[in-house]
């Protein structure tokens, strides 16, 4: 029992201390004067890869989403005689809870578990020290790039994930289905809501970017520098951003739609 | 340069450090001279390349001092630490190469970042250091291209490239082939001599390193076992000196970890 207990304490202090230590890189590697002729291509290079690298998989899901919406919509609309509302139901289903949310989710086992490996492996290879050797600082050369290009390309994914989805919703209720598609997106329209419904989505966005982006290059930099530890390192970025999307997405929602 | 105290380079003084509640350091003292190479010698697992850390400023001792040049290397700000470091050179056990640059961009990446000279200057310079290390023809490679000891030499070009006072070498000789062994030792002592920095060699290959140290400290157990020129070393009696001189396997570091009582734990069946 005192075992137990113990073990909850160590464990909790544990987490806290690496709290500690997530809050203390994030500022140390934003916080500093801005050098825009170094920052840039190295921003540049990663927002290809974190981001570009990322939209096959954000289009094919997008793409299937929308299509397994359009599909699951008609077939319970059509039975109240309501299937013109599918495309209102496929807009905002995408635009204030899957794009987000599962644009989110794909991003962190797509690049936030590469972002963590990485830099990991740079850890366990001694470039990181290398750099601090060489008198440059790796927060600001290697994490704050990583950071800020998490952070861009998040919500541009998500916006690209929805209009893709809803693409696909047409392509099953629209041209496969047959409803018309004046109704089809006129009721769209009338319906989605810009301030609300896409500002919203596209605030979630920015949020899981944050914490997604930072819990990767988190984990990575705090890695114990060997394979099994850059290994648990990459399963807890993808597992500890899963969670936080999860979360936070309920959160988000009760603050913005909690009302109605 | 006449007083033999001026000649100190870098002064560790009464260093304790712990790692994990377990004491690496107790009470170390060392004084390296300038421009000679002193080596650093002692069994895996005494703290050599946390040594080297605590010197570069990465680690902080919990007690005592590092001194480079008179300065605390643990007590000057961030900034001055940088500004410290780029008088340093390092080479780090795995040589550390930037994998997402070529040989070039590596030797070329701390003068861009330290100094406002012109691309044609740098490439002119960034080859010779290529040239020094003899891999000139080897600048577009990039390092996973590189054989082990070609990545070593490449990564020494980088630690020579803003031509410092003081380079570290962490476990230069691990791992390579006699033909790679040789040429390191060729360029170590030959960089020694021509560029007049302060080398320090952290090893535990013994013929190696003594073929090239002015002076050695052998570490063991958190403290300097021994101290002297080579000559004195290989002289020296001391039996743990000598066990870990010779490479014997038993003696005053035992061949067993710690364990019970083997013929009770055989015969008893205790678990």
């Amino acid at each position: 029992m005192i075992d137990r207990l113990q073990r909850v304490g160590r464990n909790t202090l544990d987490r806290l201390a690496a709290t500690g230590r997530a809050g203390q890189m994030l500022v140390q590697s934003l916080v500093a004067p801005p050098e825009p002729r170094t920052m840039f291509p190295l921003l540049v290079k990663q927002l290809h890869f974190v981001g570009v690298l990322s939209l096959v998989i954000i289009l094919v899901s997008g793409l299937f989403i929308g299509m397994v919406l359009g599909l699951q919509g008609y077939t319970i609309l059509v039975d109240y005689g309501s299937e013109q509302a599918v495309g209102q139901m496929v807009a905002l289903s995408l635009v204030r809870e899957l794009a987000p949310v599962v644009t989110a989710l794909l991003f962190a086992g797509r690049a936030g578990s590469a972002v963590t490996a990485e830099i990991g492996l740079m850890k366990a290879t001694e470039q990181l020290a290398s750099y601090e050797m060489i008198g440059v600082d790796p927060l600001r050369r290697i994490i704050a790039p990583r950071l800020w290009a998490g952070f861009i390309s998040l919500p541009i994914l998500t916006m690209i994930f929805s209009v893709v989805g809803i693409w696909g919703g047409s392509l099953v209720a629209v041209d496969w289905l047959g409803i018309y598609s004046g109704s089809f997106w006129a009721n769209m329209q009338a319906s989605v809501d810009f301030s609300t419904d896409v500002v919203n989505g596209i605030i979630k966005s920015l949020v899981f970017g944050f914490v997604v982006i930072w819990i990767s290059v988190f984990q990575g930099y705090d890695a114990i520098p060997t394979s099994e530890g850059i290994s648990k390192a990459t399963t807890r970025t993808v597992v500890y951003s899963s969670l936080a999307v999860l979360g936070l997405d309920f959160i988000l929602t009760a603050m913005m739609f909690g009302e109605i | 340069m006449s007083n033999s105290e001026s000649n100190i380079h870098i002064e560790v003084n009464n260093l304790s450090f712990a790692r994990s509640g377990r004491a690496i350091f107790h009470d170390l003292n060392l004084r390296v001279e300038r421009g000679k190479v002193t080596a650093i010698m002692g069994p895996s697992g005494t703290g050599k390349t946390t040594l080297l850390k605590l010197i570069g400023g990465q680690l902080r001792p919990d007690a005592g001092e590092v001194l480079v040049d008179q300065l605390n290397v643990h007590q000057i700000s961030r900034k001055w630490l940088f500004h410290l470091r780029a008088r340093m050179g390092m080479l780090f056990q795995s040589g550390a190469l930037f994998t997402d640059m070529s040989v070039f961009e590596n030797v070329a990446f701390p003068l861009q970042v330290h100094t406002d000279l012109d691309a044609e200057l740098i490439q002119d310079l960034v080859r010779m250091k290529l040239n020094a290390v003899g891999l000139r023809g080897a600048e577009k490679l990039m390092p996973s291209e590189l054989s082990g000891g070609m990545a070593r030499r490449a990564a020494l070009a980088r630690a020579i490239a803003l031509d410092p006072d003081i380079l570290m070498y962490d476990e230069p000789f691990a791992g390579q082939d006699p033909i790679a062994m040789g040429v390191l030792i060729n360029l170590i002592s030959r960089l020694n001599r021509a560029l007049g920095h302060t080398s320090i060699i952290v090893s535990h290959d013994i013929d190696e390193t003594l073929s090239i140290a002015d002076y050695v400290y052998l570490l063991a157990d958190g403290r300097v076992l021994a101290e002297g020129t080579p000559a004195d070393l290989v002289e020296m009696q001391d039996p743990q000196v000598r066990q870990f001189l010779d490479g014997e396997p038993d003696g005053p570091v035992p061949f067993h970890y710690p364990a019970p009582d083997y013929r009770q734990q055989l015969l008893g069946r205790e678990s």
